[in-house]
């Protein structure tokens, strides 16, 4: 199981640029689920694709059970972090959902019945069992966007990281999503995943970091991070508490970021 | 005025067709909301209604679109630009590619179509200011983050000044903020006559910004009506459609058969709220 650190963590795109990521700290036990909220262009994407190496550092470093994620190779942080992008035709490219999901995989060195065990379970946890032998762009987007995610998943990697993983997804897609993240949980994997969907952020992680111009200015538990006095910050960052922790403080319940919590808490007030 | 009459498409190499039989009409000045279960046809709607399929892309298309009473079948692409704005979800499909700066992104589109320089360029920084994204008018559109790429992308939608806009998911990857400053973008335009085709996922942005909303499942028409009156329908749930939150608490506050008190307590500080937004 993997520790995450990042440390000072500073990332410039291009010279005398913007600071993208500006001195970002965060230790990130093995098996959490954290959700990294924040205004658009507030660096979040840009901070979790230091985390398989995509991105390398301007300054700080990112640890992987203590041992700096520079000094290795791209290949060996893919078998540790799986990242799923935000856009899925930045990732798709076989000619088969099959082969799509195969290729990450086969890649790490996963052959014969290992393999087909990890692509029928990584199919099935994403609703595309049957679908093995389409061409992925005959996909519609959101299924392609889950596509992305079988192919990750299917790498067995102790960390997931989702960028986005719920846009363009209706109901079930993101139901899918949410039962792939509680699993990977059971499976005592760690999830950190970037969101704009304010709902799917407080039902389906214990911890919320807050980004606004390249740093961290919130980082707690969902119900703190939810909290009435949170707030100031949150809108400062342009997001917007959920209807729970809205209704919930109106009613005098505290913090009831989800719609089962201010349920509860509605039906204990007598 | 925008009209769709028995349209069906197919696209090509599908078997089957993706639309059957959808009639619409999209009036001057009107929001028309979008919605449905994913691959339901929508985005196939969004680009036989822009006129891009299957002029661009191919496929077949029955029955007719027809543009302030103008069949769209017979006239060129450019003229048709010119008339009907489509924005795409993904802002990396929408944006030209070819440009080094923010500025010369949004102008882009109005340029091509000819409009005087002047003009382009008040036209260009008014879209900027609208997204309030002026700051970013020198920045390389490859090098923002996904959400300042759509912003980007809508302000170039808004620059062509367009009498009709059909937009994809256009505020996917938008920060609440974002999402808002849109909202009211789109609002402004449609006050100005503009009419708007939006296909949206966000049925909470929907509840504020649309009139009259489509619901289109397995390619066909399922029923429409009054934002309002759709939005709390309780089919839309078993199409798997997000409902608005305050819609989706009040129907959790019933199945949990809520003693009364709680409930009215529920809906009064859910109404509270949104008379707040508004």
């Amino acid at each position: 199981m993997s520790d995450l650190a990042v440390e000072g963590l500073v990332h410039v795109y291009a010279e005398g640029a913007v600071r993208a990521v500006d001195g970002v700290s965060l230790h990130i036990g093995a098996g959490e689920r954290v959700v990294v909220i924040g205004q658009n262009g507030s660096g979040k994407t840009t901070l979790v694709r230091h985390l398989n190496g995509l991105l390398r550092p301007t300054a700080g470093r990112v640890t992987i059970d203590g041992a700096d994620a520079a000094t290795r190779s791209v290949a060996g942080l893919a078998r540790i972090v799986g990242l799923v992008f935000q856009n899925p035709d930045r990732q798709i490219f076989a000619p088969s959902v099959r082969r799509e999901v195969e290729f990450g995989p086969r890649n790490v060195g996963l052959r014969g019945a290992e393999l087909r065990a990890a692509v029928d379970e990584a199919l099935a946890a994403t609703g595309l069992a049957g679908s093995e032998s389409v061409n992925p762009y005959d996909l519609g987007g959101s299924r392609r966007k889950l596509l992305a995610l079988a192919s990750v998943l299917a790498m067995r990697t102790p960390v997931l990281v989702l960028d986005e993983p719920t846009t363009g997804q209706d109901v079930r897609g993101v139901e899918r999503v949410r039962s792939v993240i509680e699993a990977a949980h059971h499976a005592g994997r760690t999830v950190i995943a970037v969101s704009h969907d304010m709902r799917f952020a407080a039902e389906a992680f214990d911890r919320v970091v807050v980004m606004r111009d390249g740093r961290v200015v919130i980082d707690a538990p969902t119900d703190e991070a939810f909290a009435a006095a949170s707030w100031g910050t949150l809108r400062s960052t342009h997001v917007e508490p959920p209807l729970p922790a809205l209704v919930g403080e109106r009613l005098g319940f505290g913090s009831t970021p989800t719609d089962a919590r201010l349920l509860e808490a509605l039906a204990g007030a007598q | 005025m925008l009209t769709l009459e028995s349209v069906s498409y197919r696209y090509a190499g599908a078997r089957g067709a993706s639309l059957r039989d959808v009639s619409l009409e999209l009036r001057d000045g009107e929001v028309v909301g979008i919605i449905g279960p994913s691959e339901a046809g929508k985005t196939t709607l969004a680009l036989v209604a822009s006129g891009l399929a299957p002029r661009a892309i191919g496929g077949t298309l029955g029955g007719t679109v027809h543009l302030d009473g103008v069949d769209l079948a017979g006239r060129p692409m450019h003229e048709v630009a010119g008339q009907v704005g489509i924005g795409f979800q993904d802002p990396g499909t929408q944006l030209s590619g070819v440009t080094e700066t923010v500025f010369e992104e949004v102008a882009f589109g109005p340029m091509n179509l000819g409009v005087p320089r002047d003009e382009v360029i008040a036209r260009t920084w008014d879209a900027l200011a609208t997204l309030r994204i002026g700051p970013l008018a020198e920045r390389d559109p490859a090098r923002l983050s996904g959400g300042q790429q759509q912003l980007v992308a809508i302000a170039g939608l808004l620059a062509l000044e367009p009498r009709h806009l059909v937009l994809d998911e256009p505020t996917a990857q938008l920060d609440p903020a974002g999402t808002g400053l849109v909202a009211d973008a789109l609002a402004a335009i449609a006050r100005a006559g503009a009419s708007i085709c939006i296909v949206e996922q966000k049925t909470d942005l929907l509840a504020r910004l649309a009139e009259r909303i489509v619901v289109v499942d397995g390619g066909r028409l399922a029923f429409e009506g009054a934002a309002d009156d759709v939005l709390a329908d309780p089919r839309l749930r078993d199409l798997g459609v997000a409902e608005p939150a305050g819609v989706r608490l009040t129907r959790l506050a019933g199945e949990a058969r809520l003693p009364d008190r709680a409930s009215q307590r529920l809906t009064g500080a859910i109404r509270d709220l949104a008379a707040a937004d508004r």
